[in-house]
């Protein structure tokens, strides 16, 4: 199934771009989307932390994901 | 009692619905602490001055730089060089007489943040490194005042409200709801270093501005236990739900923060600031002219290495925790940027990957072109 990972902030230069799909099996969860951006982007590994929502809502790594899910990371940043 | 003047100056937001005399009131009587008059700074400190807050506290230790004014509109350009702090604090006082301004002129600590937090009824957040982040956050649960959250990345800007008291008297999630663990210093760049989009910062700390005066007169539907997201480069705008985490050490079920703790170190910046780690642009140049030139490792984005570089191997800082096995560790690295704070992050990254031998070029790219290279091309 296809899900789409949308980046904010220094993600962004780790996927090359705001938007990338990822192919995922069935029943992935999102522990599995972190693993497939660290092998994909291994300098993802930095963020490997990272709480990560999908659509509108944080979720644990344990969240099974659907078909079209947008997996969203917003690394934190510090900006003043 | 409002008298005739303050009636007239704030006739625009009294003849508001929902908001009234009785809003204005409220406003009179309370008072905000705003961390840093940089780029969220201003506008907070702008905005609630002319609206009316009664009293006003900043905490700005800094100075007017020349590279501020792309987004610090507070400030002129004659003014390079004078207090940030005291500067911001004469023109809202101009702005507005009616309001008590109080400037601390120090960096917020675990030492001072309690002593300091403690007389203002909310927090207004626009400091500009982590370890505060995390420091006003906590400083914020513990005294159980409310926190408007904002920060700034290139084009985006992210906006909360943390630890607002609900009807129920429960409290909101924070900071650490949001950002559980902090990551490696290597991801969390600043706007020195990462640069910032300069109306995106007068946007994003308006918004904030907005959220206190809500918070303050209990007007409208806050941006408690939301994230606000807007990603100006794209237009686009996202909200996220936030939930209050039952493990949260600060505030969930069995708290185990229960006073303040060494935020650099949290932060994995604790060995931050070590002398010896250091290497100055007249003693690299010596060693490049007497033919010991070390291996110069340059973790700038490769549009900075185009600009200008010292012939060294380019790998940008976020890429180096998965990039370091093209480096050696058996020859001296020295590691520079433009201005000294990434290298330091890349220092101890290598650091704590076994690294033994390494210096970091004090003042970057920028000392060397002062000291040694004036021709080179700075930015």
């Amino acid at each position: 199934m296809k899900i789409e990972v949308i980046a904010f902030g220094i993600a962004k230069d780790i996927l090359n771009g705001n938007q990338v799909t990822l192919e995922m099996d069935e029943q992935s969860s999102v522990a599995d989307v972190r693993q497939a951006l660290v092998d994909l982007y291994p300098a993802f590994q930095g963020l490997a932390s990272l709480q990560l929502a999908v659509n509108a809502d944080y979720v644990n790594d344990d969240y099974l994901i659907k078909e079209n899910d947008e997996v969203v990371l917003i690394p934190p940043v510090s900006g003043g | 009692m409002l008298n005739k003047e303050e009636l007239i100056r704030y006739n625009r937001q009294i003849i508001l619905p929902d908001f009234g005399i009785e809003g204005q009131e409220k406003l009179k009587s309370s008072s905000v602490l705003v961390i840093g008059a940089g780029g969220l700074g201003i506008p907070n400190l702008s905005y609630l001055a002319a609206a009316g807050v009664g009293r006003i506290g900043l905490v700005e230790f800094d100075e007017i730089s020349l590279s501020n004014l792309q987004r610090q509109v507070m400030y002129k350009t004659k003014q390079a060089g004078e207090s940030k702090g005291k500067s911001a604090v004469k023109v809202i006082q101009e702005l507005n007489p009616n309001v008590k301004v109080e400037h601390f002129e120090t960096r917020l600590d675990a030492e001072n943040a309690l002593a300091i937090i403690r007389d203002f009824d909310l927090v207004v957040d626009g400091s500009d490194n982590l370890p505060t982040r995390y420091l006003v956050n906590d400083a914020c649960v513990l005294l159980g005042k409310p926190l408007v959250y904002a920060a700034v990345f290139r084009y985006e800007g992210q906006v909360s409200v943390f630890n607002a008291q609900r009807k129920d008297g429960s409290r909101g999630p924070n900071y650490r709801d949001l950002f559980p663990t902090p990551p490696p210093p290597e991801m969390v760049p600043s706007c020195n270093e990462g640069g910032v989009f300069g109306a995106l910062t007068g946007i994003i700390g308006a918004m904030q501005a907005n959220e206190a005066i809500k918070l303050l007169t209990g007007l409208g539907i806050r941006l408690d236990g939301r994230l606000f997201l807007f990603d100006s480069q794209y237009f686009t705008t996202r909200f996220l739900n936030i939930k209050s985490n039952p493990e949260n050490p600060l505030s969930g079920e069995n708290p185990t923060i229960t006073k303040l703790i060494d935020y650099e170190a949290f932060c994995g910046l604790s060995e931050a600031k070590n002398e010896a780690d250091e290497i100055t642009v007249q003693e690299l140049h010596q060693l490049i002219e007497s033919g010991n030139a070390p291996f110069i490792l340059d973790v700038r984005e490769p549009y900075e290495y185009v600009i200008s570089n010292l012939k060294g191997l380019n790998i940008p800082l976020f890429e180096l925790r998965a990039e370091f096995g093209r480096l050696s560790q058996n020859e001296t690295i020295v590691i520079h940027c433009k201005s000294g704070q990434r290298s330091r992050k890349a220092l101890e990254l290598l650091k704590k990957e076994g690294f033994l031998k390494l210096r970091h070029l004090k003042g970057g790219i920028l000392a060397w072109q002062k000291e040694i290279d004036n021709s080179m091309e700075i930015y």
